[in-house]
């Protein structure tokens, strides 16, 4: 790896440091708006079509804490548009003949649909009928998905290129439809938006959890806290069956990724599936091997014998940072698992409705809210640190595409600045989001004094609770 | 290549639209914040806020729509611009990240309240003052070699792009003071009366300096100019007439008149702008077409956007519509 050497100031290795800092910051917010988006859309249709007030009471909460997520992820994403140019202009300039094209599509396709219905879902449940509040909430939740669309289109991209020709140092696209649906675009966007669903199922279960141990709202509460469960039952063994072939389709495109995850160096028919080990690039092996034999050539392969290529095909410059994506992964799989196991243990104990009153289980769900933003990330580190030292898979390495113009010191202010300006604003958001929560659903649906004339109309501000807890 | 025809004129034209539709849009909530400081009292930082709330998320779209439009049309002014003004695109987006948290939070917040009204006027102020240098530095130039800038980190920071910087705030502080002409009554409205004619002023100096400056920053501008009249000179002439129609309105005290004219006050001086450099988007060496994309891809957006954006400013106008109405109150 090239981070040995340490302390001198290397563009690359900041730039490098300062695109996954704020693209991790950025991701955190999407993939919670996603899920939550559809579940709020989902609320605001059983509330239309039964009229049960409860519904209405859970939408309106769950609003306010959309709001908020929301507004960090706008913030942070204006951001990434500018990262591109800045950090990465060679890789921008040689690939905007795709990346142009499809980000403006975002743009217009998402973006502005997000930006156009968002006042309304939340500001104008008095000033619409019911059923275009219901519509404006179902085009944001249409909005975040185009949003993924286009992104993780772009990102897979890098991942396995297709459709597209080098000529003189640019891209240029020969065919729009495999470039867009290029090979891991399916399962990345698949196994994206399960991932946000299942953020927002732990999300709602676990707040509502903690809410049925106070006995607060136990009602609406219970509806809530049922409906996240049958999602997670239905989601999380679906996700390990996608991720299953995600996987395997890796390892046609990426098989050194797939080694790196396996944390295996030779080539070889049926390896073992490590469970622990501690992979060591400068000795090019692994430490204190624990597996199970021949699962690994059966999992990738679905035959107990298959061939599987190990890391030692390439040159070790040409490995990715083993330890890294090997750990990574084992944190994404551990907390899958232990979502599978939420799922079960919810239809275990939904006989006789026990699961409102076993605390351990409310506890354990309250702290698995967490659990699937760490995985989402860890996802992530798998994938991106996983296609190292290349930033378009076999075709041009991250020390190609850095701006040239761009010394260390640059690169050390901007990454400061970046967590310095992240630090203060999450904070801020986290205290707020935090009295929203503490709020409840009864503050939610509290009579609001403001009149609509003054209420801010904006997102974070659709949240009646005050910042600092003064009047 | 078979192109039937020259798609980099209609995408000069789509980018330049967009960037004119930013500067317009958020320029008058931009400034807001830059005159925040200077408010007659809180309760005028109410309004002041409450005025611009429902837009300001729409409007800063157009900026992301700029960048990415830039990258997909004119993939080279991105990948030269961005590296050149690192520092201050930096700085732009810190300024706009706590300026819009600030609208999130200021309204929710009691005893920390100040702290939001700082980051709200900071923020706008140092996202106006950094996009003003931008537009200096691009009368300034690049330095480039092969395609790529070469330039150091602080090229961008002259007095000359410090005075564009400056000329900018004074100018979205102008757009700003005719919108809460256009928006509120009373005492505040009577305050943006007063405060309209000095902040054009400053303008006038800004422009007048720049204008004088320019050609002595750049040659080409020069040869543009001053040989022979043509019919650019048309466009300073609207300008200074948008200007005199200002004065003139904030003094029969019309409403919406000086709010109009600043508008067409800026797109005169754009487009005065634009004719100084063309056809250069990267001056000094780089023209349209040198930094336009393949022509398949300029083709492939056009085409969706020609269908899709018609359907955007649709719903962008009916969201407008539900939350019509006259900003009166402010927050208690
Ligand atoms: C799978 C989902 C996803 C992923 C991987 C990303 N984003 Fe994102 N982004 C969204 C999903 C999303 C969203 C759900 O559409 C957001 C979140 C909150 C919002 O307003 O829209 C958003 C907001 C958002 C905005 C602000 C939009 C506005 O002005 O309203 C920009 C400019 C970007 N993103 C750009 C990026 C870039 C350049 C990314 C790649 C590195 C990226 N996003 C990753
Ligand atoms: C258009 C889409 C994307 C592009 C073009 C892109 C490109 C890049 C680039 C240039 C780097 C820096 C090189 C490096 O440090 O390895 C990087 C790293 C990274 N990206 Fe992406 N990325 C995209 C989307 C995403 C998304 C959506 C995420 C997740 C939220 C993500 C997560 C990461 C992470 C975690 C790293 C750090 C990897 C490392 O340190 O090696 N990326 N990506
Ligand atoms: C338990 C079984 C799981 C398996 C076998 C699995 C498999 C994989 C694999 C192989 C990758 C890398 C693909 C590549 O880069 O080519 C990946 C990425 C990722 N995983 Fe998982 N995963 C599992 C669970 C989860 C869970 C529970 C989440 C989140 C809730 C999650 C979120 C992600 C994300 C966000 C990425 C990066 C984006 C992408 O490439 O799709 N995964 N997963």
């Amino acid at each position: 790896m090239t981070f040995g050497g340490a302390m001198e100031l290397d563009p690359l290795i900041l730039s490098r440091i300062q695109f996954a800092f704020v693209v991790c910051f950025h991701a955190i917010f999407p993939v919670f708006t996603i899920g939550l988006a559809s579940f709020i859309a989902a609320l605001e249709a059983l509330s239309l079509k039964t009229g049960n007030p409860l519904w209405q009471r859970l939408s309106k909460f769950w609003i306010q804490v959309f709001a908020v997520v929301f507004g960090m992820g706008v913030v942070s994403g204006i951001v990434m548009s500018f990262q591109f140019g800045t950090n990465w202009s060679n890789f921008a300039y040689a690939t905007a003949n795709f990346f142009g094209p499809i980000l403006s599509y975002e743009v217009v396709t998402a973006f502005f649909l997000e930006a156009g219905f968002l006042g309304v879902l939340l500001f104008g449940r008095d000033k619409v009928p019911q059923g275009v509040h219901l519509f404006a909430a179902i085009m944001v939740a249409v909005g975040t998905f185009i949003s993924a669309f286009w992104i993780l289109s772009a990102n897979s991209l890098l991942h396995t290129p297709d459709g597209i020709t080098v000529e003189n140092g640019l891209y240029y696209v020969d065919s729009w439809r495999d470039a867009i649906f290029n090979p891991s675009f399916k399962f990345r966007f698949l196994h994206m938006g399960i991932a946000a669903f299942l953020t927002a199922a732990f999300v709602v279960a676990g707040v509502s959890a903690w809410y049925l141990m106070n006995k607060r709202e136990v009602e609406a509460n219970k509806k809530a806290l049922s409906m996240s469960l049958w999602m997670i039952l239905l989601l999380a063994p679906t996700q390990v069956v996608v991720g299953d072939f995600h996987g395997v389709n890796t390892l046609k495109h990426q098989p050194m990724k797939v080694a790196a995850i396996e944390g295996h160096w030779e080539t070889g028919t049926g390896i073992p599936l490590l469970l622990f080990a501690i992979p060591d690039k400068e000795a090019q092996e692994n430490h204190f091997e624990i597996g199970i034999p021949k699962l690994g050539s059966l999992i990738l392969t679905h035959d107990w014998e298959g061939e599987v290529k190990g890391l030692k095909e390439v040159a070790p410059e040409d490995q990715p940072p083993v330890i890294i994506v090997f750990w990574a992964f084992r944190v994404m799989v551990g907390l899958g698992t232990l979502m599978v196991l939420f799922g079960l243990a919810g239809l275990f104990l939904r006989r006789k409705q026990r699961y409102l009153e076993c605390r351990p289980f409310l506890n354990g769900l309250r702290m698995m809210s967490f659990a699937p933003f760490i995985a989402v990330l860890a996802g992530w580190i798998v994938t991106e640190v996983g296609r190292a030292p290349w930033l378009i898979y076999e075709q041009m390495r991250h020390a190609e595409g850095l701006t040239p113009s761009l010394t260390g010191g640059m690169a050390l202010f901007s990454l400061t600045g970046y967590i310095f300006v992240y630090a203060m604003i999450f904070s801020a958001g986290v205290f707020y989001l935090m009295s929203v929560l503490r709020g409840g659903l009864e503050t939610a649906n509290a009579e609001q004094i403001d009149s609509d004339v003054e209420k801010a109309q904006r997102p974070i501000s659709a949240a009646n609770a005050n910042l600092d807890g003064g009047l | 290549m078979d192109q039937p025809f020259d798609l980099v004129i209609i995408w000069a034209g789509i980018i330049g639209f967009a960037v004119m539709m930013y500067v317009l849009m958020d320029g008058f909530d931009l400034g807001q914040g830059i005159l925040y400081p200077f408010a007659p009292d809180d309760h005028s930082r109410d309004i002041m806020m409450n005025s611009v709330a429902p837009v300001w998320d729409g409007n800063e779209t157009w900026l992301v729509l700029g960048g990415t439009g830039i990258l997909a049309a004119f993939p080279l002014v991105y990948s030269v611009l961005l590296p050149a003004l690192y520092i201050g695109v930096f700085l732009m987006l810190a300024g706009l990240i706590f300026r819009g948290v600030a609208f999130e939070f200021r309204f929710k917040a009691n005893t920390t309240k100040y702290l939001w009204d700082w980051a709200f006027a900071g923020g706008s102020f140092v996202a106006a003052f950094a996009q003003g240098a931008v537009v200096g530095a691009y009368v300034q130039g690049f330095e480039t070699n092969n395609l790529v800038y070469v330039g150091g980190p602080l090229d961008w920071l002259t007095p000359f792009t410090i005075m564009t910087g400056l000329g900018l705030v004074a100018g979205y502080a102008l757009l700003g003071s005719t919108w809460l002409i256009m928006k509120t009554e009373g005492e505040l409205q009577q305050w943006a009366y007063k405060i309209t004619p000095i902040l054009l002023i400053m303008v006038l100096v800004v422009f007048g300096v720049v204008s004088i400056y320019t050609p002595f920053v750049d040659q080409g501008v020069l040869n543009r100019w001053f040989n022979g009249v043509s019919i650019i000179w048309l466009l300073p002439v609207l300008a200074l007439y948008c200007a005199f129609l200002i004065f003139r309105a904030v003094k029969k005290q019309q409403e919406g008149m000086p709010f109009v004219a600043t508008m067409g006050l800026f797109l005169f001086t754009y487009l005065g702008l634009l004719a100084s450099k063309w056809p250069y988007i990267v001056p000094p060496d780089y023209t349209l077409w040198d930094a336009a994309s393949a022509y398949e891809s300029q083709l492939f957006l056009l085409l969706g956007f020609l269908f899709v954006i018609p359907i955007v400013m649709a719903y962008i106008a009916w969201s407008y519509w539900i939350f019509r109405g006259k900003v009166k109150g402010g927050y208690h």
